[in-house]
């Protein structure tokens, strides 16, 4: 970077970080985070639509500030379970886009070799230990990570994200019950983004509040404005502080939107059309950019941290398209890992 | 050699591997204080502590899914699922989360677990704890099944199961539990994917596993007295499969019968009598003979569950029939000593003719 522009960008953010208690690089690397996913998922939905990506694409958009200021408070080593609405939650969590678009295009250089596609990303050496295809399946999952850390004698915390549709599930309550039994450095991160699939949250759930609801499982819960980064972030931090400190488990039902259909593609005759406009008004990247401006934060540096995460999910999308696809043999590499265990090709091929 | 029961090898393998490797955990319903229904775990608790042996409440889904997170987390869990029964439970977790969460990941994580799964039917357990359902996990790819018969093969492959970095599914039979085998002294495994000859014999294969592998040798002692000489193949793992074994044994003796307790119908044996016949077609004497429950859930009143239950004269009477020495007249039936069962109305009847249904006396 020529030195001028890059030692004025710091100098500004110098000052402005001395003015305000949630710091400013924390507040630019919340947008930073937001801006990724949100140009990430922007630009899935156009290559959907032109054909260039096989499957089907489910969207986060208007959810980015969940995983944004919840994966702030993680340590690369720190434990994610996902969703099948999963790219903000890996993306949050540091994984490369470039591997996850080559992953979505199906290519070889894929985070998954191809093998997972957009519901099932994975990036181990971030302990992002799964999208998941089916509804709840990461809750215990992301239980059991925090068990074991806890047996092995690590200060770890796992977090899963999970969306509302999975609070309707057993596993969720029997992890709930389970976490806070063996006081688990496990923290439950609700996406309320009013929709399973079609169905509301009203329709599917006997009670108002998740949050609320399992504070009889002796769970500490807090429930905020999903759409609001700033309360994420700290919500996220008290549980994910208490969680990594040994006072058990933590649930945050963050109350956000899900601005685009279950899938790319979705007819979504389940609402309206004028719901979704005013949805768009509490957009939760538009309304963090206004927050920063009216702190100070000058227009041209949240400028160009747009253009670096739009350059950088360009980038990514070059790598995916220039990238081979997989040989079909390859499809029989990854099963076992057991060197051992020659035999499991020939059991399946005999 | 020393002789212990089943269930006391397996606790010894426990202990030996939880001993080794302190990243070993043991969790499942009434294991610690109780030490498990069949005293499988039986002083593990007091040795290792309520943390490593935990009893856990009755959330077998959720604690199965715990059990892959620990695994991805650097911990070797061993989940007690209590009876196979309940992979009715599990089969999210196990089926599309274990078996597949390495190939999805394009490789980038290890699945080290092992999930024990007591099976089949001894004692009128009834329909939900007398099943055997390995067939439901042998057909997911990326699971490895064992189902030992003998106690130094439970120690040895429960302690390979341990140290494997790919999931197991290991089946025990719960009439094994109190059986008592020879068991070396000392370290030893007995590696996954590794048939073994339990009686060797030049006329037919018996191909079999867990329990039923010693009604197929009950069967090959009662064959012998009229001079057939059975050799049976203990699988003892069933994915991976020893199929070099397998092969080599059919190919030698031209003819097959598999038997298990799982049900007929779509059981594992079908796979295996479907192979062999691809591959061996123009050495085999006669189409591969199957024994496997008959297709109903496993009843409760003894009479009814051992009529469901294939029994020793099944295999037997399955064995003279790819013998080719049905018995169609007075001396193959006479020669063949059979018991009547496999010749309703007896020697004189032929086939589908006279006194259907009706065991003679004496069987």
């Amino acid at each position: 970077m020529p030195r001028g522009r890059g030692e004025g960008l710091r100098r500004t953010l110098q000052k402005v970080r001395r003015r305000r208690d949630l710091a400013t690089v924390d507040a630019l690397g919340l947008y930073r985070t937001m801006v990724r996913i949100r140009r990430f998922e922007e630009r899935v939905e156009q290559l959907f639509l032109a054909g260039k990506l096989p499957g089907f694409v489910h969207l986060s958009i208007g959810q980015e500030a969940v995983p944004a200021g919840v994966c702030a408070h993680l340590r690369p080593d720190d434990y994610v379970t996902s969703t099948h609405r999963g790219h903000g939650h890996a993306l949050a969590k540091g994984t490369d886009p470039a591997a996850m678009m080559a992953e979505l295009y199906g290519k070889r250089t894929g985070s998954c070799r191809g093998k997972g596609g957009s519901m099932h990303i994975f990036d181990a050496r971030l302990g992002m230990l799964g999208a998941n295809g089916i509804v709840c399946a990461g809750v215990p999952i992301a239980a059991g990570a925090a068990l074991a850390a806890r047996l092995l004698g690590q200060d770890r915390v796992a977090v899963a994200f999970l969306g509302d549709g999975a609070v309707a599930r057993g596993p969720f309550h029997e992890s709930l019950n389970l976490a806070s039994l063996w006081k688990l450095p496990v923290v439950f991160v609700v996406e309320q983004n009013a929709f399973a699939s079609t169905t509301r949250y009203e329709e599917a759930h006997a009670f108002a509040s998740v949050a609320e609801f399992v504070r009889g499982y002796g769970v500490a819960s807090h429930r905020v404005d999903g759409n609001d980064v700033e309360a994420v972030y700290r919500a996220a931090g008290d549980l994910v502080d208490r969680a990594r400190s040994g006072e058990g488990p933590g649930l945050l039902e963050a109350v956000t939107y899900r601005l685009r259909g279950h899938y790319v593609g979705d007819p979504q005759r389940y609402r309206t059309r004028e719901e979704v406009e005013q949805a768009q008004a509490r957009d939760p990247v538009r309304r963090w950019r206004e927050v920063l401006r009216s702190r100070g934060v000058p227009e041209e540096v949240l400028e160009a941290v747009e253009r670096e995460e739009e350059e950088r999910v360009e980038a990514a999308v070059r790598f995916a398209e220039e990238s081979p696809l997989p040989e079909p043999e390859e499809a029989l590499e990854d099963l076992v890992s057991d060197p051992g265990f020659a035999g499991w090709e020939r059991t399946y091929r005999a | 050699m020393r002789e212990l029961t089943f269930a006391e090898a397996t606790r010894e393998a426990m202990e030996e591997e939880m001993a080794r490797d302190p990243t070993v955990f043991l969790w499942g319903e009434d294991i610690a204080k109780q030490g498990g229904v069949f005293g499988q775990f039986r002083g593990l608790a007091e040795r290792f502590g309520l943390e490593r042996v935990r009893d856990t409440p009755i959330s077998e889904a959720t604690l199965v899914g715990m059990t892959l997170g620990a695994a991805l987390a650097g911990a070797r869990p061993v989940f007690d699922l209590h009876f196979a029964d309940f992979l009715g439970i599990v089969m999210d977790e196990v089926a599309n989360q274990i078996a597949k969460i390495r190939y999805m990941s394009g490789g980038q994580l290890k699945v080290p677990l092992v999930i024990r799964a007591p099976d089949g039917a001894v004692r009128s357990a009834g329909p939900h704890h007398s099943q055997s359902l390995e067939a439901w996990v042998t057909h997911v790819p990326g699971l490895a099944v064992v189902a030992p018969s003998t106690p130094a093969d439970a120690k040895g492959l429960l302690k390979a199961a341990i140290r494997s970095d790919d999931p197991v599914l290991f089946f025990e039979h719960k009439a094994l539990y109190p059986r008592k085998g020879p068991v070396p002294d000392g370290e030893y495994l007995v590696p996954l994917g590794k048939a073994r000859v339990a009686r060797e014999g030049k006329d037919v294969t018996l191909i079999s596993y867990s329990m039923t592998l010693w009604k197929c040798l009950e069967a090959a002692d009662r064959l012998s007295t009229d001079g057939v000489a059975c050799e049976v193949v203990d699988l003892r793992t069933l994915v991976p499969l020893d199929w070099d074994l397998v092969l080599d044994s059919v190919s030698r003796t031209r003819r097959a019968v598999v038997a298990h307790e799982a049900w007929r119908f779509g059981g594992f044996g079908a796979e295996v009598a479907a192979t062999l016949t691809e591959r061996l077609w123009d050495r085999l004497l006669a189409p591969v003979g199957r024994v496997g429950a008959r297709g109903v859930p496993i009843p409760f009143s003894p009479p009814l569950e051992r009529y469901v239950i294939p029994q020793t004269e099944d295999i037997v009477a399955k064995v003279r029939e790819v013998l080719g020495e049905r018995p169609r007249g007075a001396s193959a039936a006479a020669r063949l000593g059979d018991g009547g069962r496999q010749a309703p109305g007896g020697p004189q009847a032929g086939r589908g003719t006279g006194g259907e249904g009706r065991a003679p006396s004496g069987d």
